[in-house]
C-alpha cells in the first residue's frame, strides 16, 4: 500500500515520463488543455500547472534564463445549445470552470468557453441540431458529437496560436476505446488513437496520462481536493454504453484486464504521424531523440500517405481506399464526401437514403468539408498505387 | 428476418475479396439469383421491420453465399479429400450437410469425410455420436471415429473420475486437437473443414485483445490456417452468423444434437460471448465488424508463434520437447495429473503456457472445450 505522497508522486512521475519521453511538451510551446471538468482533464490541467510552475521557477533560479517557460492555455467546449441540461446548470458549471482556471495562477491561463456551435462560421445553432438529426443511429449521433468536438478543439487552437492539444484520456478510456474501435470494424485505424503523441491533426494532440487509470485520477482528485464540474456528461448509449459496461465488468472481475487490453492494442503497428513532427526536432533535447528510439519510434520512418475519414479523421483501410479509388472522378461534393468517408462512418453517420445524402452534407461545418476536399483531390493517384496488388491488370482478366 | 442486416456488413468486406479472387470467382458458374419478392429487395436497404425470407429463398441465399466464400478463398481443389470435423452440433451438422449439397451441386469434386472425436463421456458424447452416425448414412458421407481411448488410454470419463472436474477442460481442449489431427492423418485427408462461425471467430477477436495474445489475435481471423502443420484447417462459415446456422438447421429439419457438455463446468455463456449477443441486438452486423477489424489489425510480421518443432515422444508438432498432450499424458500414467498444468515441473521447465489460459480466462470466454464443437 502506498501512502499518499507516493503516490501522488508515482501518478505525477508516469505523467511526467509520458511528457518528456515523447516531447509533448517543449519550452517554447504553447499549450491549450482541453477541460470537460471531469477528473482526468482536471488532473491533466493539474499536472500541466505544475510542471509549467516548476518550469518557472526554474526560469526563475536561472542566471542566463535561456529556456523559455511554455505557456498554457485552457478549452471548454460549451454544448449548451445541444445539450437535454438546463442551461441555468450547464452555466454553474462554467463558472465552476473558470474559478478552477483562475485559481491555477501563476503563471495566468487564458480559459476559452467555445460554444460547440462556433465551428461553424456565423450562426451554426440550428445547422449543427439539424445536423445531429439527420443521424438517426444513437451511437453514431454520439460518436459524431466526439468528431465534432474534436474539430472545435482544433478550430480554436488554431485560432488562438496553441501548438499542441493536452487530452486528458487514460488506460481506462483507452481500454474502451480499443473495444470500440474493434466492434466498430476500425481494426485498422485504431492504433491511431491510442498512442502517446497525433499528429495527423493541425495542431498535434498528446496523451500524456495514458498510463493512468481513472480510479488513481479519481482518487487523486479526492486526496487533494481537486474541484470537479461532472454534471456535463451523460452516460454513453448504444454500443459505447455497452462496451463501458464490459470493460467495467471485465475490470472488477480482474483488476489488471484494462491494462492488458491497452497492451495488446499498444503491439498493433502506430502510423507514422504518432509522434511529434520531423520540424520540432532541432528543440527535442538529445536525451528525448534517444529516448524515443528507444520506444522504437524512428525519426525517418518511411513515411506511407494515408488517406483521412473526412468525418472522423481515421486513416482509410484497403477496402476504403478501393472503394474511394473505384469511384472515378465524382459527380457532386456530396458524392464525393460519402465515397471518402471510412465504412464505420458510412454506416453509422451516413444517411442511408442516397437522396438525404445532399441535405446532411449541406448540414455539415467547415472543418469536415475541408477534409474531404484534401483527402479526395489529393490522394487518387495515392491511391491506386497503394492498392495495385489488389486490382488485377486487364490483361490477366482477359486470360 | 435474420437476413435483413447482411447488405450492409459485407460490402466494404467483400470488395477486396471480390477483386482478388475476380478470376476465380469467373470459373464458376453464377446461379441466378432468388426470384422470391422478398429476395429481391435484397439489393436495396433493408430495415428490421421488413418481412422475412421466404424459406426457399433463405436455403438458396445461404447455400451460395458459403460457395462464393469457398470460392473466392480457394478453400478447396479438385479432387481434394476434406474431412469435415463433426461433433454432432448444429454447427458440423449444418456444414456436413451444406458442403455435400455444394460439392454435388457445383461439382466440387471433393471426396468427403466425416471426422469425430470419442472423448469417452457417458450421457454426452456417446449420445451425439449417435447423431452423427446417423448423419453419415442421411448425407452418405463414410465416418471415421478416432477415441480418446484409443489414442490416449484414458476416457474423459477416466480423466475426470482422477482429476475432478477443475481443470478438465485442459485435457479436453489439448487431446481433441489432436485427435483430429490423428484421425485426419488416418483418413489421409488433405484439410480438415471445421463448424467455426462468425460469432466464434469475433469472439475469439476479443479475447485474444482481453489475454493480450497478439500472435493469436494476428492468425485468429484466417479462413484457412494450419498450412505449414501437417493437415490445414478451414473455416467455411466465417462469415456466416450462428443466427443463420440455427435456423437453417432448424428449417431443414436436420439432426443434430444439442445438450452442452456435461463436464464444462460453466453452463453460462462467457462476457464475451454474453457481449457479442448484446451487441448483435444493437447492431447485427458488429459480429462482422470484429472480423474485419481483426483483419485490418496491423500487427508486425515479427510477432510470431513460437518456432515449432516435433514432439521427441510421439512426433507431433510441438513448441518444446514434448507436445502438451504427451506431458498431460505423462502426468496421468504416473497418478500426477497436475503436471502440465499450473507451476508443477515437467519434462518441459516452463510450460506456462495453456496454463494461463485455463486459470485466467475462465470466466470472459464460453467455449472451453469448443462445446466440442472443434
Ligand atoms: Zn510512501
Ligand atoms: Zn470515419
Ligand atoms: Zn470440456
Ligand atoms: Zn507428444
Amino acid at each position: 500500500m502506498f501512502c499518499i505522497e507516493c503516490f501522488r508522486s508515482n501518478l505525477y512521475g508516469k505523467f511526467r515520463l509520458a511528457v518528456t519521453s515523447h516531447a509533448m511538451i517543449t519550452p517554447t510551446d504553447n499549450v491549450l488543455v482541453a477541460f470537460s471538468g471531469g477528473p482526468s482533464s482536471r488532473v491533466a490541467l493539474q499536472f500541466v500547472h505544475e510542471l509549467q510552475h516548476k518550469s518557472l521557477k526554474n526560469f526563475d533560479a536561472s542566471r542566463d534564463r535561456l529556456l523559455p517557460v511554455f505557456r498554457v492555455g485552457v478549452a471548454f467546449i460549451d454544448e449548451t445549445t445541444i445539450s437535454p441540461l438546463p442551461s441555468r446548470d450547464i452555466d454553474r458549471a462554467i463558472q465552476d470552470i473558470r474559478l478552477i482556471v483562475s485559481n491555477l495562477a501563476p503563471p495566468i491561463k487564458q480559459l476559452h468557453v467555445v460554444p460547440i456551435e462556433n465551428i461553424y462560421s456565423g450562426d451554426g445553432t440550428n445547422r449543427l441540431k439539424n445536423l445531429l438529426d439527420a443521424v438517426s443511429d444513437t451511437t453514431g449521433k454520439e460518436d459524431l458529437l466526439l468528431h465534432l468536438q474534436m474539430s472545435s478543439l482544433q478550430k480554436v487552437a488554431s485560432e488562438s496560436g496553441y501548438n499542441k492539444i493536452v487530452l486528458g484520456l487514460c488506460t481506462s478510456r483507452i481500454a474502451c476505446h480499443v473495444i470500440s474501435a474493434t466492434v466498430k470494424g476500425q481494426g485498422y485505424s485504431l492504433p491511431a488513437d491510442i498512442q502517446y503523441v497525433d499528429s495527423r491533426w493541425e495542431i498535434p494532440i498528446v496523451l500524456p496520462l495514458r498510463d493512468c487509470l481513472v480510479q488513481e485520477l479519481n482518487m487523486l482528485c479526492h486526496l487533494d481536493g481537486l474541484k470537479t464540474v461532472e454534471l456535463l456528461k451523460g452516460p454513453c448509449s448504444g454500443i459505447n454504453g455497452l462496451v463501458s459496461s464490459l470493460v467495467r465488468i471485465l475490470q472488477e472481475e480482474n483488476p489488471s484486464r484494462e491494462c492488458t487490453n491497452v497492451r495488446t492494442a499498444g503491439k498493433l503497428t502506430p502510423f507514422h504521424f504518432n509522434r511529434i513532427p520531423e520540424s520540432d526536432d532541432s528543440i527535442i533535447p538529445l536525451a528525448t531523440r534517444r529516448r524515443q528510439k528507444r520506444y522504437n519510434l524512428k525519426p525517418n520512418e518511411s513515411i506511407s500517405s494515408e488517406s483521412f475519414c473526412p468525418i472522423c479523421n481515421s486513416p482509410l483501410n484497403k477496402s476504403d481506399m478501393l472503394r474511394l479509388s473505384n469511384l472515378g472522378s465524382c459527380q457532386t461534393n456530396s458524392d464525393s464526401f460519402g465515397a471518402a468517408c471510412c465504412s464505420s462512418c458510412r454506416f453509422e453517420i451516413l444517411p442511408k437514403d442516397p437522396s438525404s445524402i445532399d441535405h446532411f452534407y449541406s448540414l455539415l461545418p467547415q472543418p469536415l468539408v475541408a477534409r474531404a476536399k484534401r483527402s479526395s483531390y489529393d490522394n487518387l493517384s495515392l491511391l491506386r498505387e497503394q492498392i495495385q496488388d489488389c486490382l488485377l491488370s486487364d490483361s490477366e482478366d482477359e486470360s | 428476418m435474420l437476413r435483413v442486416f447482411r447488405n450492409e456488413g459485407r460490402k466494404g468486406n467483400d470488395r477486396v475479396r471480390k477483386l482478388k479472387w475476380k478470376k476465380a470467382r469467373r470459373r464458376s458458374r453464377r446461379r441466378p439469383g432468388p426470384a422470391c419478392a422478398v429476395s429481391a429487395i435484397r439489393k436495396g436497404p433493408l430495415s428490421k421491420d421488413l418481412k422475412p425470407y421466404s424459406r426457399e429463398c433463405f436455403y438458396e441465399v445461404f447455400e451460395e453465399e458459403i460457395h462464393q466464400v469457398i470460392v473466392e478463398n480457394q478453400l478447396f481443389k479438385p479432387r481434394e479429400r476434406v474431412a469435415i470435423g463433426a461433433s454432432g452440433g448444429k454447427d458440423s451438422t449444418v456444414l456436413a450437410y451444406v458442403l455435400s449439397e455444394l460439392n454435388r451441386r457445383h461439382n466440387y469434386g471433393l471426396d468427403l469425410f466425416l471426422l469425430s472425436v470419442d472423448e469417452g463421456i457417458t450421457g454426452y458424447r456417446d449420445d451425439s455420436l449417435e447423431t452423427v452416425k446417423r448423419n453419415e448414412i442421411q448425407y452418405g458421407l463414410p465416418l471415421k471415429i478416432v477415441s480418446y481411448k484409443d489414442l490416449y488410454g484414458w476416457t474423459m470419463d477416466e480423466i475426470v473420475k482422477m482429476i475432478g472436474l477443475k481443470n478438465n477442460c485442459t485435457f479436453c481442449g489439448v487431446f481433441r486437437r489432436q485427435a483430429l489431427d490423428r484421425g485426419a492423418a488416418l483418413l489421409k485427408v488433405d484439410k480438415v473443414a471445421t463448424g467455426h462461425n462468425a460469432d466464434d471467430i469475433a469472439e475469439t477477436v476479443l479475447l485474444n485483445i482481453l489475454r493480450g495474445d497478439i500472435a493469436r489475435l494476428s492468425r485468429c481471423t484466417s479462413i484457412v490456417t494450419g498450412e505449414d502443420g501437417p493437415i490445414p484447417r478451414c473455416k467455411p462459415f466465417k462469415y456466416t452468423y450462428e443466427k443463420e446456422i440455427v435456423m437453417y438447421a432448424y428449417f431443414k429439419r436436420l439432426d443434430y444434437f444439442s445438450t452442452e457438455c456435461i463436464y464444462s463446468p460453466n453452463a453460462y455463456r462467457g462476457f464475451a460471448r454474453e457481449f457479442i449477443k448484446d451487441l448483435e441486438r444493437i447492431r447485427p452486423r458488429a459480429i462482422l465488424d470484429i472480423i474485419q477489424s481483426g483483419e485490418d489489425f496491423r500487427i508486425s510480421t515479427f510477432t510470431k508463434m513460437p518456432e515449432q518443432g516435433t514432439c521427441e515422444r510421439c512426433g507431433y508438432i510441438s513448441s518444446q520437447k514434448w507436445c502438451k498432450a504427451c506431458v498431460l499424458l505423462e502426468g496421468l500414467n504416473r497418478g500426477l495429473p497436475k503436471l502440465g498444468i499450473g507451476r508443477s515441473r515437467g519434462p518441459n521447465n516452463d510450460h506456462k503456457k495453456g496454463t494461463k489460459e485455463t486459470n485466467g480466462a475462465k470466466s470472459i470466454e464460453s467455449k472451453q472445450c469448443g462445446t466440442l464443437d472443434f
